[in-house]
């Protein structure tokens, strides 16, 4: 419900384009995807110079030109946040002239410190567009930016300096800590927008705006490599006393002022946030094992205990940004995936987090408000009325030879795809063939292809069963000891996403395990029991030698 | 925030004022809730009230008022149970034809004047409904941000003519901020319950008052000479009057606002000049 901020604040500031941009969320995986769409469109809207003729131009301030080539496509000339890539992109560019910076290492409403602007042009806005710059351009480059960057804001004079807070060092983290954590996550009510589980499904979140009013998302807290400004226990503690200026993330500086909270309690609230993650971002996975289940059936329920037990592939997704219309705005942005089978069915289960079950009143106004950012460039006009949530697994209609697979947008006339298809208003599970965009063909045959699916704390689980074998020449035949090539669309409906706009990803493999011979288990055994022998043998000996008073030089 | 930077900049006149003139004491203002004086200032009220006159009147709204929306504090029912009726959006509030929620304030006229600052005044969180609606403070002046509901609230506020804040209260507590800039209006408002907005007025003098729900607005004790009244409207925008303030006389000034100047501009702070300061140089 936005009905002050929508009414007024849009129409007075109308005319000032974007004002301010503003963000939550990329990664290791997802920088990869980022700098695919920043750099389309500093392509698309850029010059054509290559970084090493910039610096060679005679002339001009340094700064400028660097900006000018590289920035102002997104972030406009006048630096206003309104350059030619701006109208497709949620966040939208930031806007440089109320110095407003989300990522700081100052107080709420200060002016960033020079390291602080330099920091987030190095490594970007991950999970937006904007990406690192560090190894694009030069540090001389990157540090007259900075320069410049400043002169779109009257607010940088030459008498201010700003001060970065003093932080401290992070506490210990225990499960005591993280417990405190979570109560200090409850207490100050971080659950309003992040959600009880942190995937952003809190009640405020479909209301939330960014300064400009765009709508912006809660953080999903259990992507920590998706957090502008850093995933780490330290950023995260330095978000929660900076705020993200620009964003409703306001600062909780004054909860310390007023002993409300205490440092350590902060800290421990950090520490929780930091828990909601993976201790590790996970890594790039080609592949999803799908290990064979001897001597039990498969599992027939989402929280099966056997899922415990499967390994989690993470698979990112982005924006597709393919085929027009294109989408810069993804909410689908990345899929566990697990996989087992039994030598007669595989079963395939996906989570990802989407804040809500679509179509949902409560977030209807979101949805019309993206729409009308997003949409109006390119092609047709997004659905207007209530639309799904979607996921198509898309593998090839046969297994191709070698390394040679379907173009990933749907295959085409000589290499089809063979699809499974879900979405949130239906109870069954499609499955379809492709050859090419829009060529989607679907039948409802339920026989091969089961499904359950549940919305719960922010997240899609969707668990797809198929028989390895079918009768259907349409249908690929799950082969075991294969890597069966399979890529993954999403679509978060209240996000305004169907059609071509949605999330996509790239090839990845399925590989069903063989039944394996136990001679294939005991070998590695012996050999690393006899290596583990020899080890101690070794250890021994030096250690010996060690209280000998000998220099050991072998290790 | 620099305050006396910006400062300088937009009252570099009022500066010369005060070394002319000194300062005064007690309340030089007419505003209701904060016109108090600033305890144990040094300043005096530069006005005599043997000379002063007053500014009263009304703002009358002309046609039918828009309905408001509804508010569904459901989810907040420590909200919900505050509001003896469906709260409603605020933005346009009228009555008997009478338009409340105006910012009235001197807009032109006391340039040579320099005043206390007041005690702070006071922005309260209350039903998840801000108290008041609209508020006007003098630059510098503490403003004591209250949550009363002791439920999560976050305060951003998003001036233009100078550095903001977004803090986040959610419990009962105060926090205190001040704006060092002059700026008519300052929009405040709540991320976490979207329905929640205020404004600030930011004057360098305490001459502003807020229309009530009969439209009355009252700016007295006013030294005797000639004024541009601004009212302002976070709807229908902002109009003017000269007025003229002689002693021992109340100036009756009345404001017209309609529904037809529902798609007016409302200005919110001056013109920026982006390139105020220009760090590595003249860009054209």
């Amino acid at each position: 419900m936005r009905i002050m901020t929508k009414n007024t604040l849009q129409r007075r500031r109308a005319g000032s384009l974007s004002r301010r941009g503003g963000s939550v969320t990329a990664s290791p995986l997802h920088t990869g995807f980022s700098m695919v769409v920043a750099a389309a469109a500093v392509l698309l809207l850029g010059g054509g110079l290559g970084a090493g003729e910039l610096s060679a131009q005679e002339g001009g301030d340094l700064g400028q030109v660097t900006y000018e080539q590289w920035c102002a496509g997104c972030h406009g000339v006048d630096g206003t946040g309104n350059g030619e890539g701006a109208s497709i992109m949620l966040p939208r560019p930031r806007d440089f002239s109320q110095a407003l910076y989300q990522i700081r290492t100052t107080a709420s409403g200060e002016l960033p410190t020079d390291a602080d602007i330099l920091n987030v042009i190095d490594v970007g806005m991950p999970g937006t567009t904007m990406p690192g710059w560090e190894d694009l351009l030069g540090q001389d480059e990157r540090e007259a930016l900075v320069q410049y960057l400043k002169t779109f804001s009257r607010f940088f004079g030459p008498d201010e300096n700003p001060q970065a807070l003093d932080f401290g060092s992070a506490t210990r983290v225990s499960e005591d800590v993280i417990a405190e954590g979570r109560a200090q996550y409850q207490a100050i009510e971080c659950w309003k927008c992040h959600g009880d589980q942190g995937r952003g499904e809190g009640q405020s979140s479909p209301t939330l705006g960014d300064d400009n009013d765009f709508p912006i998302r809660a953080a999903d807290l259990t992507e920590n490599w998706l957090f502008n400004g850093g995933g780490s226990v330290e950023d995260i503690y330095a978000r929660l006393r900076t705020g993200l200026d620009g964003t409703p993330m306001p600062s909780f500086s004054d909860l310390i002022d007023a002993s409300i909270l205490t440092d350590d309690q902060l800290w421990a609230l950090a520490h929780y946030v930091r828990s909601l993650a993976p201790e590790e971002a996970p890594g790039i996975t080609e592949v999803v094992r799908a290990e064979l289940l001897e001597d039990a059936t498969l599992p027939t329920a989402l929280d099966d205990p056997l899922w415990d037990s499967a390994e989690p592939a993470y698979i990112p997704m982005a924006g597709q940004i393919i085929v027009k219309p294109r989408w810069f705005d993804p909410r689908v942005d990345g899929v566990w995936v697990q996989a087992i089978h039994d030598g007669e069915s595989v079963t395939v289960r996906l989570r990802w987090s989407d804040p809500n079950l679509s179509p949902d009143p409560l977030w209807a106004d979101w949805k019309t408000e993206v729409v009308s950012y997003m949409g109006p460039t390119e092609g047709d006009p997004p659905e207007a009325g209530p639309t799904p949530d979607q996921f198509l697994v898309q593998f090839p209609m046969q297994m191709p030879r070698g390394m040679e697979r379907p173009y990933f947008m749907r295959g085409d006339a000589r290499r089809p795809v063979y699809l499974w298809q879900w979405q949130s208003d239906r109870n069954t599970a499609l499955e379809g063939e492709a050859r090419g965009l829009g060529s989607e063909t679907y039948a409802a045959d339920g026989q091969d292809l089961t499904m359950t699916a549940a919305h719960q704390n922010g997240q899609w689980q969707v668990m797809f069963t198929r028989s390895l074998l079918t009768e259907d020449e349409g249908d690929l035949d799950f082969v075991t000891g294969q890597a069966i090539p399979m890529a993954f669309f999403g679509w978060d409906g209240d996000n305004g996403e169907s059609g071509t706009r949605g999330s996509v990803s790239s090839w990845y493999f399925l590989f069903l395990q063989d039944a394996t011979p136990n001679t294939v288990y005991i070998a590695p055994a012996v050999a690393m029991l006899l290596t583990a022998g020899l080890g101690i043998l070794v250890v021994g000996k030096a250690q010996k030698r060690e209280e000998e008073g000998e220099i050991v030089e072998e290790a | 925030m620099n305050n006396a930077i910006e400062l300088r900049r937009v009252f570099a006149p009022a500066l010369v004022a005060l070394l002319v003139m000194g300062c005064g004491g007690g309340d030089g203002g007419g505003s209701s809730a904060d016109g108090a004086a600033g305890g144990g200032a040094a300043a005096e009220n530069p006005v005599d009230a043997a000379t002063a006159g007053n500014i009263a009147g009304s703002i009358v709204f002309e046609g039918d008022a828009p309905a408001m929306d509804a508010i569904d504090m459901g989810a907040e029912q420590v909200c919900a149970d505050k509001h003896s009726s469906t709260p409603m959006s605020e933005e346009v509030s009228v009555s008997d034809g009478m338009l409340a929620n105006v910012f009235v304030y001197v807009k032109q006229g006391l340039e040579s004047l320099t005043f206390p600052t007041p005690a702070a005044a006071l922005l309260d969180q209350d039903g998840c409904t801000y108290r008041p609606h609209v508020l006007g403070v003098m630059v510098d002046q503490d403003v004591t941000i209250r949550n009363s509901d002791g439920l999560l609230h976050n305060i951003k506020a998003s001036p233009t003519e100078q550095r903001g804040f977004n803090t986040s209260q959610p419990t009962n507590m105060e926090s205190n901020r001040s704006f060092g800039t002059a700026e008519v209006m300052v929009p405040v408002r709540c991320d976490v319950h979207g329905w929640m907005t205020a404004y600030i007025g930011v004057l360098p003098h305490p001459y502003h008052s807020v229309s009530g729900s009969d439209g009355s607005f009252d700016l007295s004790t006013l030294p005797p000479g000639d004024y541009v009244i601004e009212a302002w409207h976070e709807r229908y925008g902002a109009q003017t009057q000269n007025v003229t303030v002689t002693t021992g006389e109340t100036a009756e000034v009345t404001f017209t606002f309609s529904a037809s100047m529902a798609g007016a501009v409302v200005p919110l702070g001056e013109p920026v000049d982006l390139h105020y300061h220009s760090v590595v140089g003249d860009r054209d």
